[in-house]
C-alpha cells in the first residue's frame, strides 16, 4: 500500500473542447491541513476534484501523489483516496450497513462486515442499520455517504458541496469530523461555496474564478470579504472572450 | 499548448493528383464503352467497373478506419482519431455507391432488387455500423470519440462474423435464382477504374483529415485565447 | 481480488434487484407484451406460422436485453454509483465483468419464463431439447450483453444515449441474432441437423469469446474520461 505526505498540482490545465474549465493551476496540499477550493458556480473546483481523484488525466500539466505519478496504473493512488460528492455514491435500495460493506469489500479490506459496523457506529445510525438509504434524511446519508468515503482511511479525501443541504447540527458535526481527519494526519481538499462553513475550519484557501487561482490565502479569515473583493475586480481577459 | 499543424498544409502532390483523377474519371466512362461485352449481361454488366472498385474502396476504408481507431484507443493521439472518422465517412460514402450500384445490376440480370446474397447482406450490415459510427460522433457529446473508436473496433472484429453467419444461413435458404459470375477478364478498364476510384478515396481522405486538423486546430487557438 | 470484485458485484447487483425488483418485472412484461404483439400480428385464424417461435424469441430477447441494460445503467447514474466503482482501486475489466454476469443472470431469468410462453402460444415444440436450447439462448444472451454492457456502459452519460444504444446494439450484434434464430430453428426440426445445431452454437461461442476479451481490452481505455 503506498502512501504519500502531499499532493502537488504543478500548471494544471483542463479543458472539455473549446471550453477552459482550469487555467494552470498550482498548489500544493500537506499532510494534516484543510484546503479550501473557494468560488463561484463553473469556477472550476468540481474539475480540479475529479483530477485529483484520478477520474480525468489533466490536458496539461500534472498532479504528483507525493513521488507517485497517476500514469500507466492508478489503482494504487486511487485505494488511498476518498471521494464525497455531492452525488453521494450510495445505492437507495440497499442500507447503510449493505453499501459501506460492499464498499469495503471494493476496495479490498479484510473483514469488511466489520469495518461496516464500526462506521455505523462513528456515523451514529446503528439504529438505522436495516433500512434503505432512501428512507433516509439528506444529513443521515450524508453522514453514510462520508463513512463510505473514508472506509478505507484514506490518505487524501475530496469533498465536493458537502455543505450543501445540512442542517446546523449536521453541518457542525461534518466540520468536527473534518477537523478529526487532519488531526489523523490526511490531506482534506474541499470545494465549497459556503464560505461561513468553511471560516475557521481552513489552513489555506485558493480562490479560483473562471478557472484561475486568483487569490491565495494561508489561514484565512474573513473569507466573505476576500470573496467579495475578488469577485468586484474585473475579469482578467475582458477582451476577445468566445 | 503546441499545435499540431502536421495534417492541415496539403502536401505537394495533392493538386496534381486531384487534377489527374478528374482527368482519369472523364476518361473511364469512354475506356469503359469499349470495353467488351461480359457473356450475355450485354451493356449493364459495365456497372461492375464502377460497383467493384466502389466495393474495394468501401472495404479499404473499412480497414483504416478500424486501424486506425485500434491506434488511437491504445496511444490517445487525434491523429489517429481524425484519421478514423474520415475514413468512416468514406465507408459511408463508397458503401452507399456500392449498394446503389448493387442493386441496379442485380435488377437486370436476375430481376430482383435484392437477393439476401452474401456479399451484399454483409457488406449492408457492415455499412450499417460505419453510419451508426457517424451517428455517435455526431450525437454521442463527450467522450464519443472512444466510444466510436470501440465500436469501430467492434465492428471490425465483427465482419468475419457477419460474413460466416449470413453465408451458412443462405444455404440453409437456398435461392431460386444462382448467383453470376464476375467478369472474367480483369482487363484494362478494371483496372482503370480501379486506379482511379484508390486515387478518388486518397485524396478525400486527405483533405477530409485536413478538415479535422483545422477544427483542432481552431478549438486550440479559442484555449490560447483563453489563457 | 477479480473475482471477488466480480463476486461483490454481482452479490450487489442481485441484492438491489431482489430489492426493488423492478428491472426484473419490467423486462419480463416487456418481453410477455413483445411476444403477444407478435402473436397477434402473426397468427392467423388461429394457425401460427411455422418456425415463427424461434424468431420471436430471439427478437424478444434483443428488445427486452435493450431495455434491461438502459434501466441497469440508468440506475449506476442516480447516484453516480458507476463514478464510485470507478473510483474504487477495483480493476476495471472486474467492473465490466461483474455487471456483464449480472445481466446475463437477470436475462436468463426473463428467458425462463419466455421460452415456455412461446413454446405456449405458437404451439412450437422449443422444449424438446432443452439442455441445447439453454446452450443456445445463454450463448446469445451472454454475446449481446458482452457489446451491450460496454456500450451502455460508455453511453451512461450521453444524452441520445435511448437512441444510440439500440442502434449499436442493433448492427453489432447482427451475428447472433441470425445464428441464435439459426440454431434454435434447426433444434424445432423433426429430425434434428446436429451438425447445423453444432455450427451455429460454436459460432456464438466464438462470438462471446472474442467480444468478450474486446470488452475486456477496451474497458478501461474507453471509461477513462469519466
Amino acid at each position: 500500500m503506498i502512501d504519500f505526505d502531499e499532493v502537488h498540482a504543478e500548471d494544471v490545465s483542463h479543458h472539455f473542447g473549446r471550453r477552459r474549465a482550469l487555467s494552470r493551476v498550482t498548489f500544493t496540499a500537506r499532510r494534516g491541513s484543510i484546503l479550501g477550493l473557494l468560488g463561484p458556480n463553473g469556477a472550476g473546483k468540481s474539475t480540479m476534484l475529479a483530477l485529483l481523484a484520478t477520474l480525468m488525466r489533466p490536458s496539461q500539466g500534472r498532479i504528483a501523489y507525493g513521488d507517485h505519478h497517476d500514469r500507466t496504473d492508478s489503482a494504487p493512488i486511487r485505494a488511498r483516496i476518498g471521494v464525497l460528492g455531492h452525488d453521494l455514491f450510495l445505492y437507495p435500495e440497499l442500507t447503510p450497513f449493505e453499501n459501506l460493506a460492499f464498499f469495503a469489500g471494493l476496495y479490498g479490506l479484510h473483514a469488511p462486515a466489520a469495518v461496516a459496523s464500526a462506521a455505523l457506529e462513528r456515523a451514529g445510525l446503528q439504529d438505522r442499520s436495516s433500512d434503505p438509504v432512501s428512507s433516509l434524511s439528506r444529513g443521515m446519508r450524508q453522514r453514510v455517504a462520508l463513512e463510505r468515503a473514508l472506509i478505507q482511511d484514506p490518505r487524501l479525501v475530496l469533498l465536493d458541496e458537502p455543505f450543501t443541504g445540512l442542517d446546523d447540527r449536521s453541518a457542525a458535526a461534518l466540520t468536527g469530523r473534518l477537523v478529526d481527519l487532519r488531526a489523523r494526519g490526511a490531506i482534506v481538499i474541499v470545494a465549497t461555496h459556503d464560505l461561513d462553513l468553511a471560516e475557521g475550519l481552513l489552513n489555506e484557501a485558493l480562490f479560483l474564478r473562471d478557472g484561475r487561482v486568483v487569490e491565495r490565502r494561508a489561514n484565512p479569515e474573513g473569507l466573505r470579504a476576500v470573496y467579495r473583493s475578488i469577485m468586484a475586480r474585473p475579469q482578467p481577459n475582458a477582451a476577445g472572450q468566445p | 499548448m503546441p499545435l499540431d499543424t502536421r495534417d492541415i498544409a496539403l502536401p505537394n502532390w495533392f493538386m496534381p493528383a486531384a487534377m489527374l483523377c478528374a482527368v482519369m474519371f472523364a476518361a473511364s466512362p469512354i475506356l469503359i464503352a469499349y470495353a467488351p461485352f461480359e457473356g450475355d449481361m450485354g451493356v449493364v454488366s459495365k456497372i461492375f467497373y464502377y460497383h467493384l472498385p466502389s466495393a474495394w474502396m468501401f472495404l479499404l476504408g473499412g480497414i483504416v478506419c478500424g486501424v486506425a481507431s485500434v491506434r488511437y484507443l491504445t496511444s490517445g493521439n487525434p491523429r489517429h482519431d481524425r484519421l478514423a472518422w474520415a475514413a468512416a465517412e468514406l465507408v459511408v460514402l463508397f458503401g452507399a455507391i456500392t449498394l446503389v450500384t448493387g442493386p441496379l445490376w442485380a435488377r437486370k440480370t436476375w430481376g430482383v432488387w435484392w437477393t439476401w446474397d452474401v456479399r451484399l447482406t454483409s457488406s449492408l450490415v457492415s455499412w450499417m455500423l460505419a453510419v451508426g459510427y457517424l451517428l455517435v460522433r455526431r450525437y454521442g457529446g463527450p467522450g464519443s470519440d472512444k466510444l466510436a473508436a470501440a465500436m469501430a473496433l467492434f465492428g471490425m472484429a465483427n465482419v468475419p462474423f457477419i460474413y460466416i453467419s449470413v453465408n451458412f444461413w443462405r444455404t440453409i435458404h437456398p435461392l431460386t435464382t444462382v448467383v453470376p459470375t464476375l467478369p472474367t477478364s480483369f482487363g484494362i478498364p478494371l483496372w482503370f477504374c480501379t486506379f482511379t476510384f484508390l486515387l478518388l478515396f486518397v485524396l478525400l481522405l486527405r483533405l477530409r483529415v485536413r478538415l479535422e486538423a483545422q477544427r483542432s486546430q481552431l478549438d486550440a487557438m479559442y484555449l490560447l485565447l483563453d489563457e | 481480488m477479480f473475482m471477488r470484485t466480480v463476486w461483490l458485484i454481482v452479490r450487489k447487483d442481485l441484492t438491489v434487484e431482489v430489492r426493488s425488483r423492478e428491472i426484473a418485472y419490467t423486462t419480463l412484461f416487456f418481453a410477455v407484451s413483445c411476444v403477444l404483439v407478435f402473436a397477434f400480428a402473426l397468427v392467423r385464424e388461429g394457425v401460427p406460422p411455422q418456425g415463427a417461435s424461434a424468431a420471436v424469441l430471439w427478437i424478444a430477447i434483443l428488445f427486452a436485453g435493450n431495455l434491461a441494460l438502459g434501466r441497469t445503467f440508468e440506475r449506476e447514474r442516480q447516484s453516480e454509483t458507476l463514478r464510485a466503482l470507478l473510483l474504487a482501486p477495483a480493476s476495471r475489466p472486474a467492473v465490466y465483468t461483474g455487471k456483464l454476469v449480472g445481466l446475463v443472470m437477470l436475462m436468463s431469468a426473463a428467458e425462463v419464463f419466455l421460452v415456455p410462453l412461446i413454446a405456449f402460444l405458437f404451439q412450437e415444440p422449443l422444449l424438446r431439447h432443452p439442455f441445447r436450447l439453454a446452450t443456445i439462448v445463454v450463448a446469445g444472451t451472454t454475446g449481446f450483453a458482452a457489446v451491450g454492457t460496454l456500450f451502455a456502459a460508455m453511453l451512461v452519460r450521453t444524452r441520445s444515449r435511448d437512441m444510440l444504444l439500440p442502434l449499436l446494439l442493433y448492427t453489432i450484434t447482427v451475428p447472433v441474432i441470425i445464428a441464435g434464430v439459426g440454431g434454435t430453428s434447426s433444434l424445432l426440426q423433426a429430425e434434428v441437423n446436429d451438425d447445423v445445431v453444432r455450427f451455429w452454437t460454436v459460432l456464438l461461442v466464438c462470438f462471446d469469446v472474442v467480444f468478450v476479451t474486446i470488452a475486456l481490452w477496451t474497458f478501461d481505455a474507453v471509461m477513462a474520461e469519466q
